[in-house]
């Protein structure tokens, strides 16, 4: 039948220009990786390239035998990415709950403070000296932790209509006959049952605190400030360096200057082993990833 | 009589007001305090006397902020790369949730969507080093392979801002568009099979079922993600574009944004007034774009709208 052909000739086709829309998102993380096993002498020569003309793994055993900065930078971001994501679930869980709750006093109130943060902000000025002068915030740990991801509003908001519509209000009666107090609701009703939303939203913050470099950017500075990079506040540098050295602004001896400037295939390789954890949790927990964005659960 | 049921309410609900107060704590001073902050662009600041000490300025600030040229250019700019950017992402959005979609092999559907979300997982960091990859004009893939091989000389990208405008619009529609995309297929997945099926039997061709049946569905998912990112046009990705240009003075006039500007102000500048005075500019007419793009998301379609 002319019908058959036809369709598979459509299906064909749809695929063909799917493949190419992939090979584009997944060529650029190719040549990520594809510079970083690239000898250097012909990186410099030869510039990027997915075909090298020889490789090498100097970039990895650099790292692991002499990136002591590396890795304490990778130290920092596993260490902001673990207490940040706890503290966010954890104030997001308990502030979700109250708010769920239909007789508590205020209520309305309390849900208008909350949700009036996602409409207007101060911005970055007043933020900034607020964190630098009143809470010295300063080239500590806290400045990685603290500023803006601590909460999100909107994720708090989310988990509260989860708790709403997806816990049956049947349950929350029972409880409450058998004696059960507020707190006792919580531990042993709310939480077990919100688990679903819970990781969701625990997952992109912990994606918003490995990804950051913001906070890394604003509030540390100077030599005590870039012991607590973090790896993405490390690649900043780096490329800030770069750019640095290229404006040509440099006014010592340049020759010093790009020698302090790690390698290409090293900056290469640090960009890759800052992705991939990403890559590799990704396939587990690409559900609630999806799930996350389609619940509108991610700011834009 | 009232008094003392609402005590015993209180006391009731205390475990509750417990539990809020962590996040109202920090929500108070993340967010409140510097509300408060913004009339430091009142103020011609001065440290030793403290924000409150210090002398108003009026709208001094104000002026000297728009009497540069600077403020024209970062509205523009702001404005129009949201604008390019919501277009271009819901247009290659939708073309790519279409065709997943239309995919028969559950398997490469999955490929697909997996693919697609990946880049929006990356920080814009990553997504610099990638851009100076394909763009270096030493070593840049773009220069050394592809205009090479075509015979065509090598761009000093980072030194030619007309070229910005449409690296930046790539750049973000390759990061941000499977973010839409999921969103689409979500919606495309709830529209009824029984019309395609009628649209077959009635010798209705794809182009026909798209176009009569697909888009008319995803309307209501269009317009309220278009009205959402409407209320966001004031702001931008400072990443993007802070970041990706590698903060090359020269590109300024294509990329610098609301958001660069009061960074490069506070930080590299030091200028706190010109600073505090466009932050305080983004956040009061974005707090009115976002109230009057939710009135019109509420006349669309009230399920939808923030509030």
């Amino acid at each position: 039948m002319t019908d058959s052909k036809s369709s598979r000739q459509f299906q064909i086709g749809i695929n063909a220009v799917l493949i190419l829309v992939t090979l584009m998102v997944v060529l650029p993380f190719l040549l990520v990786f594809v510079s970083s096993i690239t000898d250097e002498n012909v990186l410099i020569r030869n510039g990027y390239s997915f075909f090298p003309e020889k490789i090498s793994f100097y970039a990895y055993q650099y790292i692991i035998r002499q990136g002591d900065k590396i890795l304490r930078a990778y130290g920092v971001t596993i260490l902001a990415t673990f207490l940040g994501t706890i503290l966010n679930v954890a104030m997001s869980a308990l502030m979700a709950y109250p708010l769920s709750v239909r007789t508590l006093p205020y209520r309305r109130g309390i849900t208008f403070f909350i949700f009036f943060t996602m409409l207007f902000n101060g911005g970055l000025v007043p933020t900034y000296l607020m964190y630098v002068n009143y809470f010295h915030i300063k080239n500590t740990l806290w400045a990685l932790v603290i500023p803006n991801l601590l909460l999100s509003a909107n994720n708090v908001l989310m988990i509260r209509s989860y708790y709403m519509t997806s816990i049956p209000d049947a349950l929350f009666e029972a409880a409450k006959i058998d004696g059960a107090g507020h707190l006792r609701i919580f531990l042993s009703l709310v939480l077990p049952l919100g688990k679903p939303i819970l990781v969701t939203m625990g997952l992109f913050s912990g994606l918003a605190y490995w990804n950051d470099w913001t906070n890394g950017l604003y509030y540390l500075s100077g030599n005590a400030g870039q012991k607590l990079y973090s790896i993405q506040n490390l690649l900043n540098q780096m490329i800030t360096d770069i750019q640095y050295l290229a404006s040509g602004k440099v006014a010592g001896n340049i020759g010093a200057e790009v020698a302090k400037l790690p390698a290409t295939s090293i900056r290469m390789a640090i960009a890759f082993i800052a992705m991939l954890p990403l890559f590799i949790i990704y396939p587990f927990l690409q559900k609630y990833f999806a799930e996350g964005i389609t619940l509108g659960a991610v700011k834009g | 009589m009232k008094k003392k049921t609402d005590a015993k309410h209180f006391r009731e609900h205390l475990p509750l007001y417990l539990m809020l107060l962590p996040g109202l704590a920090y929500l108070l001073i993340n967010n409140y305090i510097p509300m408060a902050g913004i009339i430091i662009a009142f103020k011609k600041l001065n440290f030793a006397k403290g924000i409150l000490g210090s002398p108003w300025a009026g709208f001094e600030n104000f002026k000297f902020l728009f009497n540069s040229p600077d403020a024209w250019i970062i509205t523009r700019n702001t404005l129009l790369y949201n604008v390019a950017f919501i277009i271009v992402n819901m247009v290659v959005g939708i073309a790519i949730a279409i065709l997943i979609c239309e995919v028969r092999s559950t398997k490469l559907k999955k490929l697909y969507q997996s693919a697609i979300l990946l880049p929006f997982l990356m920080s814009m960091v990553i997504l610099s080093y990638i851009v100076y990859a394909l763009l270096s004009s030493e070593n840049g893939l773009v220069n050394n392979s592809l205009l090479a091989a075509l015979g065509i000389e090598g761009i000093q990208w980072y030194q030619e801002p007309k070229y910005w405008p449409f690296i930046l619009i790539i750049a973000n529609c390759w990061k941000g568009v499977g973010y839409g995309c999921l969103i689409y297929i979500a919606s495309l997945i709830g529209i009824d099979p029984s019309f395609y099926e009628a649209a077959r039997l009635d010798g209705a061709s794809k182009w026909q079922e798209i176009t009569k049946i697909t888009l008319p569905s995803l309307t209501p998912t269009i317009i309220t993600l278009l009205l959402l990112s409407i209320g966001r046009i004031f702001y931008s990705d400072f990443g993007l574009f802070y970041q990706v240009p590698m903060n090359s003075g020269v590109l300024f006039p294509t990329t610098n944004v609301i958001d660069t500007y009061v960074y490069r102000a506070l930080i590299e500048q030091g200028n706190i007034s010109m600073s505090s005075a466009a932050g305080v500019y983004q956040s009061l007419v974005g707090f009115v774009i976002v109230i009057a793009s939710n009135w019109i998301v509420r006349r669309v379609d009230k399920e939808r709208a923030l509030f």
